[in-house]
C-alpha cells in the first residue's frame, strides 16, 4: 500500500479546517498572511494568495509514490537511508546541492552531512543570485527590510526583473501599493521605475519605463554613478544603451531628491554577461546615493527559502554558497566549488540533491555528468532529477505539510504553519537519518 | 539566414502556475517550449504564428513553437523563452568563475523547421 493510501484512510471526507496566517513558500516574498481552507487533506481555498500562490496551494497533493526508491524500485525508508549513506560515505568528491525549497532546519543538517563527508555544499543561489553574493562581498550591501520599504520608500526602482509575473505580491504587499507610516498615500506617494530589456507586463504599472539595450545594464548603471558624482557624460551614450542622457539626468535628480529610495534588482543583472560586475554597479550606485539621501539595493529572490539557504550555509561555514569542506575547513570559490562547475567539469563522483532539479535546469555538460554518477534526491514530486536518482526519497512539502523556518528575501525569518500532515517524512527527518548512518559508517571505518 | 538573435529566458505567470502542476506535465512543457518573437522579425524571417522553429546556440539546440510577442514588448533581434528545460539546454557549462552559466542574453540562431 502506498503512503498516500494510508493517509487517505485516516481522513474524513467532510472534515474542514481553516489555517490562518499560513505561509506561502512558492517565491521569495514568503507571504505569511494566507488563510487556507483544507478539506480532507486537500487545500480548496487560499485566501490572500496571488496567482502563483494559489497554484502552489491548490495543486498540492500527496503523491501516490513509495517513500523511497532505489534505482527506480520501491524501497523502505531504512533501505533508502542505508544506500544513500553508503554512496555518500564512499565518495571521493561528493556534492550537496539544492536546499532552496526546504526549511532552515533541514538545510543545517545538509551542511553537516557535507562537513562529515568532506564534500562541496552549494545551493540554487549559485545559479540565481550567486553573482549578487559575490558582489556583496566585493562592494558591500546597503540593506533594509521590506517593512522599511513599505513604510518609507518614495522611489522604487526595479531593474532586470518582471515582478508582475514572478513576484505578484511584491508590489501589493511590500513595495508599491501599501500605505506606510511615512507614505500615507500608498501608491500615489511613490514613484515606480522599471528598467528592463523587455517591455514586460510590469511596465504598465511603472511611472517610468526604460527599455535598455540587451547587455548594457552595467554601462547604464555606471553612467548613473558618474552623473550622481557630477561627471559629464557624452550624449552619445543613448546610441550605446538606448537611454538618453536627459532620461538619465532626470532619474538621477529623482534619486538624489527622494527621501528613501531602493533598487530591487532581478536576475536580468546576475544572469547576464558581466554578472557580479552588473550587480556591483547597482550596489555601488545605491551606496553613492547615501551621500545625498537614504538609498538601498536588494535582490529579488526566487525560491521560497533560497535566502535561508544563504543564511544557513553562511552561519555554518562562513560563506553563502559554493563551499568546499574537502580539507576539513571551509573554502569558498565560485567557479570551482559551485555545482554547475563541479558537474560540467566531470569532477563530482556522487551527489545529495535536496529539493531542486539540476537534471532539468543545468547546462548540458552538467546534466551529462550527473547521469553518470550515483546521487540521492529528496523531492516531494517527480522530476528529471528524481527519475535519474540512485535513491529518491519522496518527502513532505515544506510549509504545507511540515513546520520550520524560512527566510524572506530581505533576510527576515518567518515561521511555517503547516496545513495538514503528510504520510511522507520531512527533508529534515530523512537527512538526519542519513547523517546518523554516515557517521556510523565513518566511525566503523576508523575503528577497523 | 545566419543573423544572430539575443535570447532572454525568463519567468511568466503561466510558467509559474504550471510549474506547480508539475514539470513533467503537458502545460508546463508547452509553456517552456513557446518562443516569443518580435512580429517584425517574424515577417522578415517568414515565420507565422504557431510555426515550429529550431533555436541553436553554441552549446545546444531545441525545437520550439514560435508566437508573436505583443507590439512593443520585444525589440527586433530579441527573443523571449519562458524558463525551463529547453532554455537550459542552450546554456554552456562555462561560468566565468561565478558558478552561473550565461543564462540570459544568449546569442542564438533561428531556423524554420521544414
Amino acid at each position: 500500500m502506498s503512503a498516500a493510501a494510508v493517509i487517505d484512510a485516516e481522513v474524513k471526507e467532510d472534515e474542514v479546517k481553516i489555517v490562518k496566517d499560513a505561509t506561502c513558500t512558492f517565491c521569495g516574498c514568503v507571504c505569511d498572511d494566507m488563510e487556507l481552507t483544507v478539506v480532507a487533506n486537500k487545500i480548496t481555498k487560499a485566501k490572500n494568495a496571488c496567482v502563483l500562490g494559489k497554484a502552489w496551494f491548490l495543486n498540492h497533493h500527496i503523491e501516490d509514490h513509495p517513500v523511497a526508491t532505489i534505482d527506480g524500485q520501491p524501497a523502505t525508508l531504512e533501505e533508502g537511508v542505508e544506500r544513500a549513506a553508503q554512496i555518500l560515505a564512499n565518495a571521493r568528491y561528493p556534492i550537496v546541492y539544492g536546499l532552496s525549497d526546504t526549511t532552515c532546519e533541514a538545510q543545517r543538517v545538509a551542511v553537516s552531512i557535507a562537513d562529515r563527508i568532506g564534500g562541496c555544499v552549494d545551493t540554487t543561489t549559485s545559479v540565481c543570485h550567486g553573482p549578487s553574493g559575490m558582489a556583496f562581498q566585493g562592494v558591500g550591501e546597503v540593506t533594509c527590510t521590506l517593512g522599511e520599504v513599505k513604510n518609507r520608500a518614495d522611489l522604487v526602482i526595479f531593474w532586470g526583473g518582471n515582478p508582475a509575473e514572478s513576484h505578484p505580491r511584491h508590489w501589493t504587499r511590500y513595495s508599491l501599493m501599501p500605505k506606510g507610516l511615512f507614505v500615507p498615500n500608498g501608491r500615489k506617494g511613490r514613484t515606480a521605475v522599471l528598467v528592463d530589456v523587455r517591455k514586460s507586463k510590469s511596465a504598465a504599472a511603472a511611472d517610468i519605463f526604460w527599455q535598455i539595450k540587451p547587455r548594457k545594464d552595467f554601462e547604464v548603471l555606471w553612467a548613473l554613478r558618474a552623473l550622481v558624482k557630477g561627471v559629464e557624460i557624452d550624449p552619445e551614450i543613448e546610441q550605446e544603451t538606448g537611454i538618453s542622457l536627459a532620461q538619465m539626468q532626470d532619474l538621477v535628480q529623482r534619486m538624489k531628491s527622494c527621501k528613501f529610495g531602493i533598487i530591487f534588482f532581478g536576475m536580468g543583472l546576475s544572469m547576464t554577461r558581466g554578472k557580479h560586475m552588473n550587480v556591483e554597479a547597482a550596489l555601488s550606485l545605491a551606496r553613492d546615493l547615501n551621500d545625498y539621501t537614504r538609498f538601498y539595493a536588494k535582490p529579488v529572490r526566487g525560491h521560497g527559502n533560497v535566502t535561508g539557504a544563504d543564511n544557513v550555509v553562511a552561519w555554518q561555514t562562513g560563506y553563502p554558497f559554493g563551499v568546499s569542506l574537502g580539507r576539513g575547513y571551509p573554502r569558498f570559490n565560485p567557479g570551482e566549488f559551485t555545482t554547475s562547475d563541479t558537474l560540467a567539469r566531470g569532477e563530482a563522483d556522487a551527489g545529495l540533491i535536496i529539493a531542486s532539479d539540476p537534471a532539468g535546469n543545468f547546462s548540458q555538460p552538467a546534466r551529462d555528468h550527473l547521469k553518470k554518477i550515483p546521487y540521492i534526491a529528496l523531492d516531494p514530486h517527480e522530476s528529471e532529477t528524481t527519475r535519474g536518482a540512485a535513491v529518491h526519497f519522496c518527502t513532505a512539502t515544506y510549509g504545507i505539510n511540515t513546520p520550520g523556518t524560512v527566510y524572506r528575501m530581505d533576510d527576515v525569518p518567518i515561521p511555517l504553519r503547516p496545513a495538514f500532515d503528510s504520510p511522507f517524512p520531512s527533508d529534515e527527518t530523512v537527512l538526519r537519518a542519513i547523517e546518523k548512518r554516515v557517521r556510523e559508517i565513518l566511525r566503523e571505518r576508523l575503528t577497523n | 539566414m545566419d543573423d544572430i538573435f539575443i535570447l532572454i529566458p525568463g519567468r511568466t505567470s503561466r510558467q509559474g502556475t504550471t510549474l506547480n502542476e508539475g514539470k513533467l506535465k503537458a502545460d508546463f512543457i508547452e509553456e517552456t517550449q513557446t518562443l516569443f518573437m518580435c512580429p517584425d522579425d517574424m515577417t522578415r524571417r517568414g515565420v507565422v504564428d504557431g510555426e515550429r522553429v529550431r533555436i541553436r546556440s553554441e552549446f545546444g539546440q531545441v525545437e520550439l513553437t514560435c508566437k508573436a510577442a505583443k507590439t512593443g514588448e520585444l525589440p527586433p533581434g530579441l527573443l523571449f523563452l519562458p524558463y525551463g528545460d529547453p532554455s537550459s539546454r542552450l546554456m554552456g557549462g562555462e561560468t566565468h568563475c561565478t558558478g552561473m552559466p550565461d543564462s540570459k542574453g544568449m546569442d542564438v540562431q533561428l531556423d524554420k523547421l521544414l
